[in-house]
C-alpha cells in the first residue's frame, strides 16, 4: 500500500447478519485468518428475529479497513456492513465492576469516596456488600477506561464489559477528524446527548487528562 | 486509489424481508430427504456426480441407485472425487458435484474444496453427517465438517430439518455458480435424509446477504475508457475471470479495437488466443520475460478478472512502477475489473476499480475505445519477443530428452487443440509455456493452492465433460504418484483421459529451488519411482514409455491414437530448470533469464 498508507486508526464497524448457527464463528474466523486486529466484537439480537447485529472495533489504516469491510460483506450471512469512520455516531460500552471497600483505613470512608467517583461518572451502584460495591457504568470506551483508572487503587475485585455497540447520529453528519490522542478527551467533553452535569464534565475531563499518558 | 463511499450508515433490521415470498410447493411431499435430493439434482441439470459411499450417506446412495438422471462415478479416494469434479467444472462451465460420507469421507474433500476456493471453481460437495441426535457426541465417523470447511468454502450449511432441503440445495447451486464461483458444502445428517417430508415447503432461495453486483457505474467505465484512450503503453492483464464470465470474445474485440497487447495469468491461459499478434503470453514468476517487462514499462495496466496474485506481482509495492508513476501524473495507472469487490485494492491499490461481470462491463467499455497505432510500444514488445522467447537448450545426446521437447511434440501433434490438465511443479510451468493455448476452458490447473495430484483426477473429469476432445494431463512423477489410483476409476468407466509423466525422478521444482537457493542440498526431493508402465497396465490402462527424443514422434502418435485411458512415461533430463524465473517477492529486474548459449 506504499505511498497511500494512512495512519492506524480505531474504527467501529456494524454489521447486520442472518441469525443462523456458525455466523459468529465465521466472522471471528475470517478476522483471525486474515490477520485483522479486532479490539472487540459484540453480537446481539435485533427487533427482527431473523437478524443479529454485530459491532466490531478494529484497528487499521484505510486500506486495511476497506478490506475488512469487503471481506465481511463477502460472507453470505452478512447482509450489510457500515463503517462509522466518516459519520458521527454514538458508542456505548457497559461495565460491571466490583470494587473493594475493605481497607485498613476503614471501609466506610473508602465506600464514600468510591460512591462519589461513581456519581461523577453517572455510574450506578447496583450491589452493596460489607467489603465491596458493584458499580454499573455505561459510556464510551474512553470513559470506562478513565473510570477504571480511578478505581484501580481501591482494588478491582471483578470486572466485566460488554464491548462497544454503536449507532450513527440523526443525519449522519460529518465525521470529526480527531487523532487517537485527543479522541479520549473529545468524547468526554463533547459528549453530545450524554446528559451529564457540568461539574461531572469537568471532573471527567480532568480525570481523562490524567490518564492520557497511559493511552495506547 | 479509489475507495467506494460508505453505504448509508443505517442498519435497519425491520425493513429486511423475512421469509420467502413464493408459494410453498407440494411436489416433494411423500419423498424422503434423500429422494428430494435426487429430484433436485435433476432439476439442476446434473449429469455427472463423483464420490464414495459410506454409513452416514447411505440413504442418499440408496435413493440414487440406478438413477435415470445422472451418471455416478465411483472414485478411489474422496480427494480424487473433488479434483475430478473440479476438472469437470472447469471443462464444462457447470458446477462439479461430489457426494461423500461423513467424517473421513468429508475431511478427504477438504483439499479440493480449498483448491476450488482459491481458483474460483464451482464445486458443490454433499457430505453425510451422523444423525442429528448424535451430533456433538464424538460419534463414529463424526466430524464438525461445516466448522472445518467454513474458512475454505464460499458458504456451507448443516441441514437439520428435511423441510429445509429444497431451499438449501437451491441456495447451494446459486452461490456456487454466481459471482466469483466457488465451493459450497451441504452437510446432510442421516436421519434428515431418511425422513419423509409431510408438508408443503418453500423451495425458493432466500439469501438477503448474498448480492452479486453485475455492472460497474457508468462513470467508472467512462473514466476507464478515457485513461485507456490516453495511454501510450497500455497492457491488458487478464485472468480466469474473463473465461468464467464467457467474455473472451469481448476481450478480443477490446484488444483489437484499442490495439492493446494482452498478457494472461496462469489461470487466464486460453482467455486470449496465444497465436494472436497482440498476445504477449503468460506473465509472472515463470511467465515470459517480455510480458514481465511489458508490465514494468506499461503506463496503464488493465486488469480483467485477475487478482494481482503474488506469483504475478513479485513484490506488490514495486509492481508495475511506470504505471504507478503515470498514476501520479494523472496519465495512467491501474484499472481493475473484477466481480469480487474484495479483490479490488487488496494486493495492489488501483486507480479505477470496476466491480461486476467482466462480460457486461467490457460490453459497455468496447464502444468507448479508440484505436491507436502504438507503434513504438508494439515494436518494443516484438523485439523482446524475438530476442527472449520461451526457450530451452536442446541436448542431442541419446538419453537426454528435454521435458520442454515433450510438451512441444504434444502441441504439434494436437495442434494446440487438446484440453490440458497438470499437477504442480516444473512440468506445470513447461506445459503453460510450451503448449499453445487458443481457447477458453482448455487449460485446467491448480494455481492458487498449488495442489500436487490435481492433474490425474482433473483430466478424468474434463474428459467426461468433453469426450470429443483429447484431454491430456501433463504431470510430474511426484504429482502423479499422489492420485494415480484414479486411473483405476478411468478404467472402470472407460474414460479415455491420458497422462504424460515428465519423469525426472525428482520433485523437480523443489529441486530447482534447492539448486538456486540451498546450494544443491537435495533434502528429500529424490523419488525412487515404480515402473509406471507396469503400474498403468496393472490399473487396466495402457502404459507407454519414451526415453529418447528420436522415438518421441512415434510414441506420442501411438499414445494419442490409443482409444482408452493411458499413461506415457517420458523419461526426461533431471537437471533442467524452468526459465525465466522471477524469485518470490522480487521485482522484474531480478528476473533470472537462464543461460542459453
Amino acid at each position: 500500500m506504499t505511498d497511500t498508507q494512512t495512519p492506524l486508526m480505531r474504527h467501529v464497524i456494524a454489521a447486520l447478519v442472518t441469525n443462523e448457527p456458525g455466523v459468529l464463528a465465521q466472522v471471528a474466523g475470517m478476522f483471525a485468518a486474515r490477520g485483522f486486529n479486532i479490539d472487540s466484537l459484540v453480537v446481539g439480537r435485533t427487533e427482527n428475529p431473523e437478524f443479529s447485529r454485530m459491532t466490531i472495533t478494529v484497528y487499521g489504516d484505510n486500506a486495511v479497513l476497506e478490506q475488512v469491510r469487503k471481506q465481511l460483506q463477502k460472507l453470505v450471512p452478512v447482509v450489510k456492513v457500515v463503517d462509522y469512520t466518516d459519520v458521527a455516531f454514538v458508542e456505548r460500552d457497559l461495565m460491571l465492576v466490583a470494587v473493594s471497600t475493605a481497607t485498613a483505613a476503614g471501609a466506610s470512608d473508602k465506600r464514600e469516596e468510591i460512591i462519589t467517583l461513581a456519581n461523577l461518572f453517572r455510574a450506578k451502584v447496583v450491589d452493596v456488600s460489607p467489603d465491596k460495591l458493584m458499580i454499573e457504568l455505561s459510556g464510551s470506551e474512553e470513559k470506562l477506561e478513565a473510570f477504571m483508572e480511578l478505581i484501580q487503587p481501591y482494588g478491582i475485585v471483578e470486572l466485566a464489559r460488554t464491548g462497544v455497540i454503536a449507532m450513527p447520529r440523526g443525519s449522519g453528519g460529518p465525521a470529526k477528524a480527531v487523532s487517537l490522542g485527543t479522541t479520549r478527551v473529545l468524547s468526554l467533553i463533547a459528549p453530545n446527548g450524554e446528559r451529564i452535569s457540568s461539574a461531572a464534565v469537568n471532573s471527567a475531563d480532568v480525570s481523562t487528562c490524567a490518564t492520557q499518558s497511559v493511552a495506547r | 486509489m479509489t475507495t467506494r463511499k460508505n453505504p448509508t450508515p443505517n442498519l435497519n433490521a425491520s425493513g429486511m424481508s423475512s421469509a420467502s415470498s413464493g408459494k410453498p410447493t407440494e411436489k416433494y411431499i411423500g419423498l424422503t430427504g434423500a429422494q428430494i435430493f435426487h429430484e433436485l439434482m435433476h432439476e439442476h441439470g446434473v449429469e455427472h456426480m463423483f464420490g464414495y459411499p459410506g454409513g452416514a450417506i447411505l440413504p442418499v446412495f440408496d435413493a440414487i441407485h440406478e438413477s435415470k438422471y445422472f451418471k455416478f462415478i465411483l472414485n478411489r479416494h474422496e480427494q480424487g472425487a473433488g479434483h475430478m469434479a473440479e476438472g469437470y467444472a472447469r471443462a464444462s462451465g457447470k458446477p462439479g458435484i461430489v457426494l461423500v460420507t461423513s467424517g473421513p469421507g468429508a475431511t478427504n474433500t477438504v483439499t479440493p474444496i480449498a483448491d476450488a476456493y482459491m481458483d474460483g471453481t464451482p464445486l458443490i460437495v454433499f457430505t453425510g453427517q451422523v444423525a442429528t441426535g448424535a451430533i456433538g457426541t464424538d460419534a463414529f465417523q463424526e466430524a464438525d465438517v461445516t466448522g472445518i470447511t467454513r474458512p475454505c468454502t464460499k458458504w456451507n450449511v448443516l441441514i437439520k430439518d428435511v423441510r429445509d432441503i429444497p431451499r438449501r440445495i437451491n441456495e447451494a447451486f446459486h452461490i456456487a455458480t454466481t459471482g466469483r464461483p466457488g465451493p459450497v458444502l451441504v452437510d446432510l445428517p442421516k436421519d434428515v435424509t431418511a425422513t419423509v417430508l409431510k408438508e408443503a415447503v418453500h423451495a425458493d432461495i432466500h439469501l438477503p446477504g448474498y448480492n452479486v453486483r453485475e455492472l460497474g457505474t457508468s462513470s467508472e467505465i467512462a473514466r476507464a475508457a478515457e485513461l485507456i484512450n490516453r495511454a501510450k503503453r497500455p497492457v491488458f492483464y487478464v485472468g480466469q475471470g474473463v473465461i468464467l464470465a464467457g467474455a473472451t470474445d469481448l476481450l478480443r474485440a477490446c484488444a483489437k479495437r484499442a490495439n492493446i497487447p494482452v498478457t494472461t495469468t496462469l489461470q487466464g491461459l486460453g482467455a486470449f488466443d496465444e497465436t494472436d499478434a497482440r498476445s504477449i503470453h503468460m506473465l509472472g514468476m515463470h511467465g515470459s520475460a517480455y510480458a514481465n517487462w511489458a508490465m514494468r514499462d506499461a503506463d496503464l495496466v488493465i486488469a480483467v478478472g485477475a487478482r494481482f496474485d503474488d506469483r504475478v506481482t513479485g513484490n506488490p509495492a514495486k509492481f508495475a512502477p511506470a504505471a504507478r508513476q503515470a498514476e501520479r501524473e494523472g496519465r495512467g495507472g491501474f484499472i481493475h475489473f473484477d466481480i469480487a469487490p474484495e479483490q479490488i485494492n487488496k494486493a495492489v491499490p488501483v486507480t479505477i476499480g470496476v466491480e461486476g461481470d467482466a462480460r457486461k462491463n467490457l460490453e459497455l467499455l468496447l464502444p468507448m475505445l479508440e484505436s491507436s497505432p502504438r507503434k513504438e510500444w508494439f515494436e518494443r514488445l516484438h523485439t523482446w519477443m524475438k530476442e527472449t522467447p520461451f526457450r530451452y537448450k536442446d541436448d542431442t545426446r541419446e538419453f537426454h530428452m528435454k521435458p520442454q521437447a515433450v510438451v512441444e511434440e504434444l502441441d504439434n501433434q494436437t495442434d494446440g487443440e487438446a484440453i490440458i490438465t497438470t499437477g504442480v511443479g516444473q512440468h506445470q510451468m513447461w506445459a503453460a509455456q510450451f503448449y499453445t493455448f487458443k481457447h477458453p476452458r482448455h487449460w485446467i490447473t491448480s494455481g492458487g493452492l498449488g495442489t500436487m495430484g490435481y492433474g490425474v483426477p482433473a483430466s478424468i473429469g474434463a474428459k467426461l465433460a468433453r469426450p470429443d476432445k483429447h484431454v491430456i494431463n501433463i504431470d510430474g512423477d511426484g504429482s502423479f504418484c499422489m492420485t494415480c489410483m484414479e486411473m483405476v476409476t478411468a478404467a472402470q468407466y472407460g474414460i479415455a483421459a491420458k497422462t504424460i509423466i515428465l519423469n525426472n525422478d525428482f520433485q523437480g521444482m523443489v529441486k530447482q529451488w534447492q539448486d538456486k537457493f540451498y546450494e544443491g542440498r537435495y533434502s528429500h526431493t529424490e523419488m525412487h519411482n515404480p515402473n509406471f508402465v507396469a503400474l498403468t497396465d496393472a490399473m487396466n490402462c495402457k502404459g507407454f514409455r519414451c526415453s529418447k527424443k528420436a522415438d518421441l514422434p512415434k510414441v506420442m502418435a501411438d499414445f494419442l491414437a490409443h482409444d482408452g485411458p493411458a499413461v506415457l512415461d517420458a523419461l526426461v533430463e533431471k537437471h533442467e530448470h524452468v526459465y525465466p524465473m522471477l524469485p518470490a517477492g522480487k521485482t522484474v529486474d531480478d528476473m533470472i533469464l537462464g543461460d542459453f548459449k
